[in-house]
């Protein structure tokens, strides 16, 4: 059997993977991006580059998936459809395939209006499920989404989606996660997780439908770093649920990156343990540092 | 004005299935540009019967996007309307949503594509004129629209496709620009192509309610 990349391997074979977020630089400093990954190499199988994240202008998720190649790192190119159209889309596929690029995470991507240029026009030609079963069609079928052949290879990439338990209504999420797998989804990367029983729900509606079999699906973990970003996640962030003892255990924490840290620790542990659950998705956002001590203390470094 | 086209009448038969249907008409644009007026809508009653198609009532909206007005206006029809389990409208796509605002139980089918806000040119003719950006640019481009009648919405001048007054896109199409550069040079205002326009407010385009 030939994998398309490392990380469909390992999940083919039954592994535990374990996947990190490297968020590009406001600028073209390469070596910002490569300074990120020296801190977390090692301590995942795969890195997933943004693509312009909150809408936020940074170096492209191409480039710094290009970046981490030449590093010997595999890269999971995150692709939103906020700033492409269909033509622009297909188009970096086939770059990003072209040079090395193995994964593709598959996103709708954050409104512009939560970015820094909330004056830009949003493009959302397609969304995440139509971009998923356009990539699946590219490599598959050979064919562009207007019918078109592709003529000279077809890219060889290994496709993921996201899913959010915390999104309303919940019913349909478990749907939304069906309809992504039938468009091409073979990876799940999930929202952060801070509530485990609402997660363990979803994931017995998703097991009760047979999907986990169908799907690698990742469970995502952000440590909490202070109260403020608790706050933030808590009160601001759309689709994430902070459950109050969360909240008051890092508000009582005399050391809440500490608290943060064992919350993280602790909630790896339970989902690592629940049936349907094939790896684990850090994004430490501005706290990459902590990655490699979370991972080993979680006792997944020996899976890597 | 918002212009629409009726959709054929295959498509809307594929769709209703089979009857008993009730006809929602709009005496504003759908009438001004024959999709939904007193007329069409006579023949649409017309055609369906033929087909064997109940149509149990139908009434022309004044207009089909006053939410209130519509309430006072379809009382009258209870009856006819408790006898369809379908209602069709012929209206633009905000007529054909307040009308589902009002009737959560009834299927609600739109008989008409909605094109653009445009001008009435001649009595069969309409042209596309404005896209609802929210923040009208018209006066610096002596009334022409560029962010809505150049296909590229292109706010520094012409593209290199502008040929004898045509779009590349289309010879039927103006090019808007051609328009513009005419316009400004007739007013001794060709100075204004000079400015380069900065890249547009696009967040005015997504506001979605407004208070009075």
């Amino acid at each position: 059997m030939s994998y398309r990349s490392n990380l469909e391997k390992i999940l083919s074979e039954g592994r535990f993977v374990v996947t990190a977020e490297i968020g590009p630089p406001k600028g073209s400093d390469a070596k910002k991006i490569r300074d990120k990954a020296e801190i977390v190499r090692g301590s995942a199988n795969a890195f997933n580059i943004t693509d312009n994240q909150t809408a936020v202008v940074r170096m492209s998720s191409l480039a710094g998936c290009v970046i981490l190649l030449q590093m010997d790192l595999e890269p999971i190119m995150q692709m939103t459809c906020r700033d492409r159209n269909r033509i622009g889309l297909q188009s970096d596929v086939l770059g990003a395939a072209a040079l090395g690029v193995r994964n593709i995470l598959c996103l709708t991507g954050d409104h512009q209006s939560f970015g820094n240029h909330p004056a830009a026009k949003g493009v959302f030609d397609v969304d995440s499920i139509q971009l998923l079963q356009i990539i699946k069609n590219m490599r598959d079928a050979g064919v562009f989404q207007s019918g078109d052949p592709l003529l000279a290879e077809r890219p060889s990439v290994f496709l993921g989606a996201a899913a959010n338990p915390y999104a309303d209504p919940f019913e349909i999420q478990v749907d939304l996660l069906r309809k992504k797998i039938d468009a091409g989804a073979e990876f799940i990367q999930t929202q952060s997780v801070y509530n485990v029983e609402k997660f363990a729900r979803w994931m017995d509606d998703v097991q009760s439908q047979g999907l986990d079999k169908k799907v690698h699906i990742l469970a995502g973990i952000t440590p909490l770093k202070s109260v403020r970003m608790t706050e933030r996640m808590k009160f601001h962030v759309p689709g994430t649920d902070v459950p109050d003892v969360v909240y008051q255990r890092m508000k009582n924490a005399s050391d809440p990156a500490k608290e943060g840290y064992t919350i993280a620790l602790e909630t790896i542990r339970e989902l690592k343990i629940l049936p349907g659950i094939h790896g684990i998705h850090i994004t430490a956002l501005f706290w990459e540092e902590i990655i490699p001590a979370l991972v080993k203390d979680a006792g997944l470094f020996h899976q890597i | 004005m918002i212009i629409t086209k009726q959709k054929n009448l295959e498509e809307i038969l594929r769709v209703l299935g089979n009857g008993p249907v009730f006809l929602i008409g709009c005496s504003e644009c759908a009438t001004l540009c024959h999709t939904g007026g007193k007329d069409e809508i006579g023949a649409m009653k017309e055609a369906l019967e033929k087909r064997k198609i109940p149509v149990s009532g139908c009434i022309i909206l004044d207009p089909a996007c006053h939410l209130n007005n519509n309430k006072r206006m379809l009382k009258e029809y209870s009856k006819e309307i408790d006898r369809s389990d379908k209602i069709l409208v012929f209206a633009c796509g905000n007529g054909v949503q307040t009308v589902a605002e009002l009737f959560a139980e009834k299927e609600i089918l739109t008989g008409t594509d909605t094109l653009f806000l445009g001008e009435i040119s001649r009595g069969n003719e309409f042209d596309k004129r404005c896209m609802l950006c929210g923040e009208c640019l018209l006066d610096i481009f002596g009334g022409f629209c560029p962010v809505t009648r150049c296909p590229k919405s292109m706010l520094n001048g012409p593209c290199g496709g502008s040929s004898g007054g045509k779009c590349e896109i289309s010879s039927e199409m103006e090019c808007v620009w051609d328009r513009i550069y005419q316009q400004l040079k007739n007013k001794g205002k060709l100075q204004v192509i000079d400015v380069i326009q900065k890249p547009k407010d696009w967040s005015k385009a997504v506001e979605m309610k407004r208070r009075v």
